[in-house]
């Protein structure tokens, strides 16, 4: 199992925002968590990734317990998360955003380099001069996800990957999760559109006020009535 | 014109020192965004130290005392980074200010008992004793000495911020912390070494500029208002802002003080005003997001 997660409760401050979810997840599955806005999504991974305390319950990374890693221990073990937004780093350029990430750390080879990830990437190649706070969403998002890469990690977590990113860019965004997934990488995704993370996992969570409230594959998920009702996605015609 | 001249290179000499201070308080400032009241401590504590390395002897020990200073101070600022900043990270600024506040008093209180409440003086080695002349005007070496240093720091500065990978995690740190440790680095480390690298430069700016004035309790204070003032005429957070809000308070303060000697202190937050009446996010400062 790549990623096990038992009884996670998160608190903001005084709000219980998180109340015992359970998720597990095999080496090699592509994995969509879906939720309407303010369902928990989010800071279920910032938890797992380390960036928000876990108050209860337990993460298993690849066996070993990350529950209270910080952030970047988690990422130098393998597991990249990549938020959502505008979160590149604007003042640098593409280029030197790439090489930040790829020199980070001495991250086990796992095959992902800058050149490699420019050639799945050539428009961050021409980019490369840019300085990142001028991208367009979807410019930012190929690079937070190049970021990702370059990390080398076993494990890649996507928060929100469609958020403010025209159609055409959500698109390509569906390729680029498939050749990834091509690759055997596993892959975590957090998302709103619903029909877009089915699409391209193998399995779904619905989570709602914090807990899950529907796991199924992703094709039953899809063709659920009661969970598309839930979810607000229309029916396909 | 030989007034102007001698008069130009003071004020380069100003400007020299107030930019290695004001530079580390808005490298800390960038990265942190923490304003350290303490940061005039770590000026004054290179200052005394260096009277106390160098002693009664002329300037031979200088040298190396310079630089022991600088290390000396960034090493207490390490310290302070993992014994009080590293808890006020998410407090409000107001609760931050204070500590720093608190930190500046205890310094102060801390110097009393360490080096007396007497002014001291240390001599600047010999070969910059002198004045030396170029093209007819002659000025005090020391001057150019602490130009050049000045320079050199603010080449430095850049050079590491720009072509570096450390520089590119410091201004990494600075627009998206948590993205940059979900990338893998160790922010909490990164930030005890801007720390530390900020309190250094303030410790290297007093012990260098230690020659030239006499070193007394009050110049920590003293000296924190001047670097505030240069890093808000230059944009908070920006190098090169600090440079040019240096060189402006430098020529404000030298020209104040040889033609309005009573108006001297005004002078400069004067500019200040004026600075910020055009531009409130300061020379080459972003505007706030």
């Amino acid at each position: 199992m790549i990623l096990d997660i038992q009884d996670l409760h998160v608190y903001y401050g005084e709000s219980h925002v998180i109340q015992g979810i359970s998720l597990e997840m095999d080496r090699g599955e592509a994995v969509a968590l879906l939720g309407r806005n303010g369902a928990g999504k989010t800071t279920t991974m910032r938890a797992v990734a380390g960036l928000t305390p876990c108050a209860r319950g337990r993460v298993r990374f690849d066996g070993q317990d990350i529950t209270r890693w910080p952030a970047y221990r988690t990422a130098r073990r393998g597991l990249s998360f990549v938020p959502s937004g505008r979160r590149a780093f604007d003042t640098l350029t593409v280029r030197q955003n790439l090489d930040l990430a790829a020199r980070a750390w001495r991250f086990p080879r796992r095959g992902w380099d800058v050149a490699r990830v420019l050639k799945v990437f050539p428009l961050l190649e021409e980019l490369s001069g840019r300085r990142a706070g001028h991208l367009s969403g979807g410019e930012q998002q190929m690079l937070k996800i190049a970021r990702g890469l370059l990390a080398n990690p076993e494990l890649l977590i996507l928060d929100e990957p469609t958020e403010g990113l025209s159609p055409a860019v959500v698109k390509d965004l569906g390729r680029w999760l498939d050749l990834l997934r091509g690759e055997g990488l596993s892959i975590l995704v957090t998302e709103q559109n619903a029909l877009f993370a089915l699409a391209h996992a193998d399995r779904g969570y619905v989570l709602e006020k914090g807990r899950i409230r529907f796991a199924s594959d992703a094709s039953s998920l899809r063709s659920s009535d009661e969970i598309r009702s839930y979810l607000g996605v229309a029916r396909l015609a | 014109m030989h007034a102007f001249v001698v008069d130009l290179v003071s004020t380069l000499s100003t400007a020299g020192y107030l930019f290695i201070v004001s530079a580390g308080l808005t490298l800390v400032f960038g990265a942190m965004r923490v304003i350290n009241l303490a940061h005039g401590s770590f000026y004054m504590y290179g200052a005394f130290l260096v009277t106390t390395l160098v002693g009664a002897s002329s300037g031979a020990r200088f040298w190396w005392a310079v630089p022991a200073c600088a290390v000396a101070i960034g090493a207490v600022g390490a310290v302070v980074e993992l014994g009080v900043m590293r808890r006020l990270y998410r407090s409000e600024h107001l609760t931050q200010l204070l500590a720093t506040f608190g930190l500046l008093l205890i310094f102060a209180d801390l110097a009393l008992r360490l080096w007396g409440t007497g002014a001291r003086t240390v001599s600047s080695p010999s070969p910059f004793q002198g004045r030396i002349t170029i093209a007819g005007a002659t000025f005090p070496s020391y001057d150019i000495a602490i130009t050049v240093v000045a320079v050199l720091v603010g080449v430095g500065l850049w050079a590491m911020l720009t072509r570096t990978v450390v520089g590119w995690r410091i201004r990494a740190v600075v627009s998206d912390p948590e993205a940059l440790a979900a990338t893998g680095t160790n922010t909490h480390l990164l930030l005890t070494v801007v720390f530390a690298l900020g309190a250094g430069l303030a410790g290297l700016a007093g012990a260098i500029v230690a020659p030239q004035t006499s070193i007394a309790p009050g110049i920590d204070q003293a000296i924190i208002v001047s670097a505030f003032i240069v890093t808000v005429i230059g944009g908070l957070g920006s190098i090169a802002g600090t440079a040019l809000g240096a060189v402006l308070i430098g020529v404000a303060q030298t020209l104040g003080t040889r033609y309005a000697p009573n108006w001297a202190s005004t002078v400069i937050y004067v500019v200040l005003i004026a600075v910020l009446a055009v531009r409130p996010w300061g020379l080459l400062g972003a505007a706030e997001r």
